[in-house]
């Protein structure tokens, strides 16, 4: 790893200010992804700037039909909800499935989501539920979030402060969990919510996460797993690599999507 | 560039100069010479770095020691009370929770903390928990016995 400054943000402004002022700086959340990403040599920034010190980006609320994760609340955090348990018990099961019990006491949904790995399991639930992305200077739809592997719709000094998801009226999360990284070779996100029925992928799109259209029309009219047995997802689109194929990963997203259907009710 | 940490390490307040990229693994190892707490892979997958930090399990290879600036880390030096063995540690000695040792310090580590979030792990629990902590050597077995075991005495009997 090269060797950097080190700074700790002491609010959301401050964060912003000094990465705008670092010759070529980084935010660190739970340094999950961050930290092993330097070791590789894989970044090179001059400065990190910490936002552990900044007191208010973690927690959880509930409004309403609304649930509010702060940024730097960690996947432990998220999955010991009883707030989360309560109203989006899915989200809180799909918290609670990643990585390992060390992984998710520092990892944070703003550091995942900000990742966007295309095998990580925020991004499937952030779509499905309809959640809103909140940052220092905007909001954004998760659709306009997530622009492609490894690629949001940030800026270089925007801060994520929070994300709120709406409460769904059922959902539930499948991942078919690589049984090395536990990250998802496929993930499937169900959601019936207030807009309809949505359908997300994650681990398997070469741009990241996705809808799949035909699956949330058939749910529409019938939500069952029967709905959606004929319906595939062509492998044009999904990756090959040394853990599966493409053929594979598209029978699998209708495994999943079936099995979520089912464990949704 | 060069910083001054200060944290509470088993109950010790010490301080140091590191670099920003020092890991707290580092730390603890060359600066603190306790050298109980492993590197097996420095890629955040086996668990062998587990310490806690201000009461929880986490992987010392992937914090750096900036961050640990001014909290509590516990390693496995901390545990016993003199020659009295922590009840997990006796538990992985008497059930053969261990060969060659290597992973031991990150797994009592981890299995303590599993023992307080959740007194009494069932065998399922036991391995859903050890995801993040390999070993090379035991099949396991042994270690979710010691686990098991470790639970019981920690729960006082
Ligand atoms: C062994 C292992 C297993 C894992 N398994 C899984 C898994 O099964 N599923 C899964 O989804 N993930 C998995 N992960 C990844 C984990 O969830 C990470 O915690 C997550 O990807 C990154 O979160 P972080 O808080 O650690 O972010 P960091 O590593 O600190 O940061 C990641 C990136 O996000 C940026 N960033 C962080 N916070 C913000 C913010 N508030 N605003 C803007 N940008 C920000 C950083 O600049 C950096 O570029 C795994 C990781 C490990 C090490
Ligand atoms: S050395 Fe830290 S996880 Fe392997
Ligand atoms: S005892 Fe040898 S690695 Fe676990």
């Amino acid at each position: 790893m090269y060797d950097f400054n080190y700074h700790r943000a002491e609010s959301v402004a401050d964060a912003a200010e000094k990465i705008k002022a670092a010759e070529d700086g980084k935010l660190v959340a739970g340094g999950m992804t961050l930290i092993p990403t330097l070791k590789q040599r894989l970044a090179s920034p001059s400065d990190l700037v910490d936002l552990s010190g900044v007191g208010d980006l973690a927690g959880i609320s509930v409004d309403g039909n609304t649930v509010t994760i702060g940024a730097m609340t960690t996947h432990g955090a998220v999955a010991a909800s009883d707030d989360v348990k309560q109203a989006i018990p899915a989200l809180a099961a799909l918290a609670d499935n990643i990585g390992d019990a060390q992984v998710r006491h520092r990892g944070t949904i703003g550091g995942s989501i900000a990742n966007n790995d295309p095998a990580a399991d925020y991004p499937a639930g952030c779509i499905a539920l309809g959640a809103t992305i909140v940052t220092n200077t905007r909001e954004l739809s998760a659709e306009d979030f997530f622009v492609g592997m490894f690629e949001t719709a940030l800026e270089e000094d925007e801060v994520i402060t929070a994300v709120r998801f709406p409460v769904a009226k059922r959902a539930a999360y499948m991942k078919f969990p690589n049984p090395a990284s536990r990250y998802a070779l496929v993930g499937v996100f169900v959601a019936e919510t207030d807009g309809g029925v949505r359908v997300a992928v994650t681990g398997a799109g070469q741009d990241g996460v996705f809808r799949v259209a035909e699956m949330e029309t058939a749910l529409s009219g019938n939500f069952t797993a029967d709905a959606i047995e004929g319906i595939s997802v062509p492998d044009d689109d999904l990756n090959t690599d040394i853990h599966a194929s493409a053929e594979y990963r598209a029978h699998l997203i209708t495994v999943m999507a079936k099995r979520a259907v089912a464990a949704a009710g | 560039m060069s910083y001054t940490v200060s944290m509470t390490v088993n109950g010790k307040a010490v301080s140091g100069d590191v670099e920003g990229r020092t890991l707290l693994v580092q730390f603890l190892r060359e600066h603190l010479r306790l050298t109980g707490t492993h590197v097996g892979c420095d890629t955040s997958q086996c668990g062998a770095c587990c310490v806690h930090v201000n009461g929880t399990s986490i992987k010392s290879c992937t914090m750096l020691a900036v961050q640990a600036d001014g909290v509590e880390v516990t390693t496995i030096e901390g545990l016993a009370n003199g020659d009295e063995l922590h009840p997990m540690q006796a538990a992985f000695r008497e059930n053969h929770g261990l060969q060659c040792g290597f992973c031991t310090p990150g797994m009592v580590m981890s299995a303590i903390d599993l023992v307080q979030e959740n007194p009494e792990p069932s065998e399922k629990e036991i391995r859903e928990w050890l995801e993040g902590n390999l070993c090379r050597c035991t099949g396991y077995h042994n270690i979710v016995k010691s686990i098991e075991a470790g639970a019981k005495a920690m729960r006082g009997g």
